[in-house]
């Protein structure tokens, strides 16, 4: 570590120029000759049967081009895990906002006219649109119980813990939805000819998804079906599944129509219509002896899922496994569910159900510490993972990290234990003013779960253009987290030649071979892997040949790769995945190496709860992280720095509001994310323990800053008021309220 | 209502459209003058990826019809600078990774300008000010308030 002239420095964002000069392309910048533009009939009620649909006067129709379930050629499906998410709804609709049919035209004004003029008549249904609800099976709207996915995970010997066990506590946590709100809404552009088959541009995050779904859903064959990913402006996990749906709106109207298509959500139905994250409520059940060793936990998951499973059961996966925090548990019980109900379907989210787990973690530790008399801070020490010892799913920490020296820095860089003596002892006068220190530890997993990403088994290349640049094609994508800086920096590194003399591929299914999803936190670490060792055979052939010799120059390296591409036609390498050794996991049992690598971090946050608004402000906020090696100091920074936001964002004022299924509050004007003004100082502090089987040593950590910051806030705000809030998103309403009434006692049993 | 004649002044070049008086001067920069830089982000004034300079006050396109506009002077994100004669803002977001998913960088690039012609000296809590009309969800804002403090020093 520390001998390398690339990694590990602030290169400059590869399309960086492109974005700070108003040149970068997004799908709304594009346009085609002859291109129409579409638009989306949806449900106006949460569930039931459709009798008829209606072209009302007044509007042009033959003009129109008018797509409904019934010009779908293969299965009206989009493909993810299950095969219950219909592309257009046929026969009946299971949540407001889906999509019926679809309207094309070349003048885009004329569409929001027409969309209010098609009118569908229904037979309403009976809905559910709680968790509640759902579990009551009154009515079932999915399968047979209204469950799309389950687990058990269950360690060691839970009657051991009860036996042992001083004190039992017990808690309930509950997280709202969050919308993703990406500056950029969902779009695509599609174009079809027979000869050429179908072309969908969009903006998205997993090119090969797409292609999966549309190949499925046009019945096409796949060398006919071409996905190009354009510049997206943002996506945090809402433009993983979506896209497979705008996109293959977009494909219906073009081929139905013989002229390309352009589908560009605008706000409000964004927000209405797309995915966000999962609801939850966490029940913990936790046995400690009066020392604060933590005996056994018993765990209860459920997540709202929405009208379809989508990505569902992926999620409730990594929030089983995260459930269990930083935390050594002898023994432990995770059962997990996944519930239907009548609202557009969850899905991606930044972090993928390990947020909403960790958030009742971190909170209960604090319930616990409490429990016991004890600092916050001190039962955490006493329970930490360390190496050698095992996780939930009894995988040995083989990694070199220490928590306890995480936790240390971060109490000492945010003057923790000071604060807290001084706040409490500030707090205890008549001020209306009250602060408080809170503290989260946790952990996110890097990469696919499990066997993952052996199913995944992802192709990277690395080949040389005609201009004589070194090219990394990879089916990763950029949106804004750095995916192409990241991956030239490790391939220029590797072949040893400049920075500036490495370009991306471009990220186009029929020119890239599948990487796999940018999702996970997967890139930096998995796919960076691949990149670095398609880089070493690209370097390898090139001095095989003898045309290239060690200790080159860049302008020697491009010259020799030019000689060869001229007399051999190409100079390519491809690396293909290959887990670490001692990865093993068993699907049935969820037992075994859940993850190759875990990020670790300790968050603290320091608020102000002020009395007579009940308004929240975060004061500091520190966060100390070990990802692995640090690629590009700027871009991790502004990973952590943005991930934190964030999550600020979920902890105090993202709250989506829900009527019959339907979110109401579709704007920004009343959808609240964080300004300029809202976010405090974020102080970054990077542990670097490089991981072996990363690129250059990287681990993952895209997500890992989402999982802190709302179990740290509200921790803190505990700290401020002495009354518990368990729930997030957390308003002033919400303070309000709880201020209003006495404090329910928390259920602790004396043993 | 029919097409009416505009004629703008848009990043130092005289421009002529045709269009409905209650057009979104968003809409006619980005599909009439093809200046696609500028974004729209929600299309109701809150996130400020569609800001730009008129007549020197910063404003969002998106609530601004073309009317309203006619004669007057408009510079967008393509009128800051460029490659090699980059604007200081323009430099120091791509130095200090201001600039994530790019797409509220245009709007924040013209408010970061705006901020530094009205106050060359900003402290953070100017800065924190001067760009809350302008939502960023990639940043939380770090790189950014460190990127104008850039461009202030110079």
């Amino acid at each position: 570590m520390g001998q390398e002239r690339i990694v590990g420095k602030p290169a400059l964002r590869k399309e960086g120029m492109a974005k700070v000069c108003g040149r970068a392309q997004y799908i709304d910048d594009l346009t085609m000759p002859g291109m129409l533009h579409g638009a989306t009939v949806r449900s106006s009620i949460a569930r039931g049967r459709i009798l008829g649909i209606e072209f009302g006067e007044g509007i042009p129709w033959d003009e129109f081009v008018i797509v409904t379930a019934t010009d779908i050629r293969g299965e009206n499906e989009i493909a993810l895990i299950n095969h219950d998410w219909p592309c257009l709804a046929a026969q009946v609709v299971n949540h407001p906002e889906e999509p019926i049919v679809l309207l094309a035209h070349a003048d885009r004004h004329l569409l929001p006219k027409a969309v209010a003029a098609v009118r569908v008549s229904y037979e309403e249904w009976p809905a559910v649109f709680s968790m509640e609800e759902s579990e009551r099976r009154d009515p079932v709207i999915w399968g047979e119980d209204n469950v799309f996915k389950t687990f058990l995970m269950e360690k060691g010997n839970m009657d051991l813990a009860w036996a042992g066990a001083d004190l039992i506590v017990e808690g309930e946590y509950t997280t709202g939805a969050q919308e993703h709100l990406y500056i950029e809404n969902n779009g695509a552009i599609a174009a079809y000819s027979a000869e050429e088959g179908l072309t969908v541009w969009g903006s998205l995050q997993c090119p090969f998804y797409v292609h999966k779904s549309l190949v499925k859903m046009t019945g096409l064959p796949e060398q006919k079906v071409r996905i190009v990913q354009v510049e997206t402006g943002g996506a945090f996990g809402g433009k993983e599944d979506y896209p497979s749906m705008i996109g293959a709106h977009a494909a219906l109207l073009a081929m139905k129509s013989g002229k390309p298509v352009k589908i560009v959500y605008d706000r409000a139905e964004d927000m209405a219509a797309t995915t966000k994250r999962h609801p939850s409520r966490v029940r913990h059940r936790t046995a400690v002896t009066r020392e604060g060793k933590l005996l056994g936990a018993e765990i209860e998951i459920a997540l709202d899922g929405g009208a379809y499973s989508t990505l569902s059961p992926t999620v409730l996966s990594r929030a089983t496994i995260h459930a269990g925090g930083a935390y050594y548990w002898p023994n432990i019980r995770v059962r997990s569910k996944t519930l239907a109900t009548n609202c557009p379907p969850h899905g991606a989210f930044r972090g993928f159900g390990a947020p909403q787990t960790l958030f009742a973690m971190e909170r209960h530790m604090d319930h616990v510490a409490e429990a016991l008399g004890m600092a916050p801070d001190e039962l955490r020490r006493r329970n930490f993972l360390r190496p050698g010892q095992t996780t939930t799913t009894g995988q040995v920490i083989g990694e070199d990290i220490d928590l306890q020296h995480l936790m240390e820095r971060a109490l000492a860089e945010s003057r923790y234990n000071e604060k807290r003596e001084r706040f409490a002892r500030e707090n205890a006068g008549a001020g209306l003013k009250k602060k408080g220190i809170g503290l989260a530890a946790f952990l996110h997993g890097s990469g696919f779960t499990g066997s993952g990403e052996r199913y995944l088994n992802s192709l990277a290349a690395m080949d040389m253009t005609g201009e004589g640049k070194a090219r990394v094609l990879v089916s990763s994508t950029e949106f804004g987290q750095g995916t192409n800086t990241i991956l030239c920096q490790i391939a220029a590194e590797t072949l040893g030649i400049e920075y500036d003399a490495v370009e991306m591929g471009p990220p186009d299914t029929s020119v890239v071979p599948n990487t796999g999803p940018t999702v996970a936190s997967r890139t930096s670490m998995v796919v960076g892997k691949l990149v670095h060792s398609a880089a070493v055979g690209l370097k390898k052939t090139l001095l095989a040949s003898g045309l290239l010799r060690e200790g080159y120059s860049t302008e020697e390296f491009v010259a020799a790769a030019r000689t060869y591409v001229a007399r051999y036609g190409q100079l390519r390498a491809e690396a293909r995945y290959e887990a670490p050794p001692g990865v093993h996991w068993d699907d049935q049992q969820y037992r075994g190496e859940a993850y190759a690598a875990y990020a670790w971090a300790v968050y603290v946050a320091e608020v102000t709860v002020d009395l007579t608004t009940c308004g929240v402000t975060v004061d500091d906020f520190v966060a100390v992280q070990e990802v692995g090696r640090v690629l590009n100091p700027v871009l991790a920074t502004g990973q952590i720095e943005g991930g934190v936001a964030q999550g600020i964002g979920w902890a105090l004022y993202e709250k989506v509001v829900w009527g019959r299924g339907r979110m109401q509050n579709n704007q920004m004007t009343n959808y609240i994310i964080p300004t300029s003004q809202d976010i405090p100082p974020i102080r970054i502090f990077f542990e670097e323990r490089p991981f072996g089987h990363g690129a250059y040593g990287a681990k993952g950590i895209g997500e890992l800053p989402m999982d802190g910051p709302a179990p740290a806030i509200l921790n803190a705000i505990a700290h401020a008021m002495g009354r518990q809030f368990d729930s997030v998103p957390l308003l002033p309403e919400d303070i309000f309220r709880e201020m209003t009434v006495r404090e329910p006692e928390r259920e602790v049993v004396a043993l | 209502m029919s097409p009416e004649h505009y004629a703008l002044r848009v990043n130092g070049k005289l421009r002529k459209v045709d269009a409905h008086p209650m057009a979104r001067l968003l809409d006619v920069l980005r599909f009439d003058l093809q200046l696609t830089g500028t974004k729209e982000g929600c299309g109701e004034g809150e996130c400020g990826a569609c800001s730009v300079l008129m007549n020197g006050e910063l404003v969002n396109s998106c609530l601004i019809p073309v009317a309203q506009a006619d004669g007057a002077v408009i510079e967008t994100v393509e009128g800051l600078g460029e490659d090699e004669r980059l604007h200081a803002v323009q430099r120091a977001f791509l130095e200090c990774g201001g600039a994530q998913c790019g797409m509220c960088t245009p709007g924040m690039l013209v408010a970061a300008a705006y901020l530094l012609r009205k106050n060359p000296h900003p402290d953070v809590a100017a800065i924190r000010e001067g760009l809350n009309g302008n939502l960023c969800r990639c940043t939380g804002y770090m790189r950014i308030f460190e990127a104008v403090e850039r461009a202030v020093s110079g």
